[in-house]
């Protein structure tokens, strides 16, 4: 499967705070929650994101609370993956559970600025700068997420299990 | 191997486990709040199962914008009584309710050994019971309610060892910023964090429940304490439940292992906007303050309350500042209340609030205007955490947050006692 949108570029932890204000946890659908992503750190986000758009960012992405919130509002945006140098777990678990790629590649976070266009693709881990022409490869995911992300999400996955089982 | 390995090995049948293996655990409680089991529940139905897979297992708390702060968070709330209600599981509704990290421990529904997840962050808090316990999101939650069972890396270990006795004004928040300002906030990213040493075992177990209920904010995966007379004596009376006591074996590999005198740590104050951002309170200067809030699952427990009174008593919050104070729980609101210590509060000028997580997330009960600057014993100082984008939190123990109220600026004990 292949990605491609233009970049929005961050620095190094960025909470789920920032991702989705906890004000706004009082809603729980991803379009109500998208009106409001990154709006304490980055006011133009919501008017500048469009569908396919990639967010690439330093270390420790999306640490602090474990409100899967942040995901949801990140997919509600049209954000179709994050390229960071790290990953907090929680927010980790809950993209691959919710279904919104990441990559941890640092030399592609290195090599890419706001405003590049990027080209991913989530089978072989393939970053391409369009913008620069440069090629990166990320982390490959352990066989065992691989089966999560392949399902749709541990609620398939889960699904698919327990129909296996009986 | 060490206590949290062997604890995540009797959970999967297996003998040993080692960092970075894959391993399905059965989980001894699963616990969501009201912002986060609304979206745990909607996954929980998409899967179909039906019921839940021990009702005795599963924990709600309406916590977070509870007593309900508006019409939405109303909703939520009712989404998440009326599932607790039809699955029968077990709910503590406002009156009974406290903050959840407070409460469960409060309860006796951890004890040592036990397998805890929650969606919630600070769900890491019950280390400081010899449990394995560790925040999650809310599909991980729905799967954990369904199945009782949930899918774990197993983590490495990093030790920390705290030798020689804590100065006076220095307790377990002040161990954990330190640390945090030490390794920074992803200095124990994916990792366990097993406190120890001399200084450790001085610390009461409402000073330990803070030090693991901040492990996060290292990344880590969880803070965990061995089990000692402490323990056992906060147990007892609790719980009837019997417990297996891990402790780590004197040849367990560690990650890394990390050495600090204790008695070489001021109390600590974290500096906008990350909990990393440590001065110790004699470098702070002079910052005036528009707010201080005591409470949270951070330090909201009977031995804070009793601290941040033991500096208010007598005196007055300065009228240039709101104090709020929040116990963690109705029980530790009614030790307070029974020892005078409410009355302490009141008289000085603070205001007490029932148990909730309100201003602490930026709910309610003590948001921030531009420019503002808090003094609180919570456990985030992020960009707009507690209100404006443009106000400041500075993160510190209850003696420095009560001193500050005091004097209007963030401030020493040592000044006042």
């Amino acid at each position: 499967m292949s990605l491609k949108g233009k970049v929005h570029k961050y620095g190094a932890n960025i909470d789920t705070d920032a991702i989705i204000p906890a004000r706004y946890l009082n809603l729980d659908e991803a379009a109500q929650l998208a009106e409001h992503c990154m709006e304490d750190i980055d006011i133009d986000f919501v008017k500048r994101v469009k569908a396919g758009d990639i967010i690439v960012a330093e270390t420790n992405f999306g640490c602090g609370s474990s409100r899967e919130h942040a995901p949801l509002a990140l997919k509600g945006s049209g954000i179709s993956c994050v390229i960071a140098k790290s990953f907090a777990r929680i927010f980790f678990r809950n993209a691959i559970n919710t279904g919104l790629p990441l990559l941890e590649c640092e030399e592609a976070v290195d090599n890419i600025k706001a405003e590049d266009t990027v080209e991913v693709d989530l089978s072989s881990g393939k970053i391409t700068n369009l913008s620069s022409g440069k090629t990166f490869t990320s982390k490959p995911y352990p066989e065992f997420m691989m089966q999560i992300i392949a399902a749709g999400g541990l609620v398939e996955h889960t699904k698919k299990k327990s129909s296996g089982a009986r | 191997m060490t206590l949290a390995e062997k604890i995540l090995a009797a959970h999967c049948g297996k003998n040993k486990v080692n960092p970075g293996e894959f391993i399905n655990v059965k989980t001894d409680l699963v616990l969501s709040n009201d912002i986060t089991a609304p979206i745990a529940i909607k996954e929980f139905n998409r899967l179909g199962v039906g019921k839940v897979f021990d009702p005795q297992k599963i924990v709600m708390v309406p916590d977070h914008f509870c007593p309900n702060k508006d019409i939405q968070s109303a909703e939520q709330a009712k989404l998440m009584r009326e599932f607790a209600r039809q699955h029968n599981i077990i709910y503590f509704e406002v009156g009974q309710m406290g903050i959840e990290h407070v409460i469960l421990p409060e309860k006796g529904l951890v004890v040592p050994g036990d397998i805890v997840v929650g969606a919630d962050s600070h769900t890491d808090t019950y280390g400081a019971l010899a449990a394995f316990a560790t925040g999650m999101g809310s599909t991980d939650i729905a799967i954990a309610m369904a199945t009782g069972e949930i899918w774990m890396k197993v983590p490495p270990t990093i030790k920390f060892i705290f030798h020689g006795k804590p100065r006076k004004w220095v307790g377990g928040k002040d161990f954990i910023l330190y640390t945090i300002g030490n390794i920074s906030v992803d200095g124990a990213l994916y990792s366990v964090m097993e406190f120890t040493g001399e200084a450790i075992d001085a610390l009461s177990m409402d000073n330990r429940f803070t030090m693991s209920n901040m492990a996060i904010e290292a990344g880590g995966k969880a803070g965990i304490f061995a089990v000692d007379d402490k323990t056992r004596a906060y147990l007892k009376g609790r719980t009837s439940r019997k417990y297996t006591e891990y402790s780590s074996d004197p040849d367990a590999e560690y990650a890394r292992i990390i050495e600090y005198d204790a008695s070489g740590i001021e109390p600590q104050v974290a500096f906008p906007h990350l909990p990393s951002n440590t001065k110790p309170i004699s470098q702070v200067g002079n910052i005036a303050i528009d707010q201080v809030v005591i409470g949270s699952c951070t330090n909201g427990r009977l031995d804070d309350i009793r601290l941040a009174a033991r500096i208010l008593k007598g005196r007055k919050v300065d009228p240039n500042l709101r104090c709020i104070i929040i116990p963690g729980s109705q029980k530790v609101y009614m030790d307070a209340l029974k020892e005078g210590l409410i009355e302490i509060f009141i008289k000085a000028g603070a205001a007490v609030s029932t148990p909730t997580c309100g201003p602490c997330l930026g709910g309610y009960m003590g948001i921030l205007a531009a420019g503002e600057k808090c003094v609180s014993t919570t456990n985030r100082n992020f960009v707009g955490r507690m209100g404006h984008t443009k106000s400041e939190i500075y993160l510190a123990n209850p003696a420095i947050a009560a001193a500050s109220a005091v004097l209007g600026r963030i401030a020493s004990p040592e000044e006042l006692v």
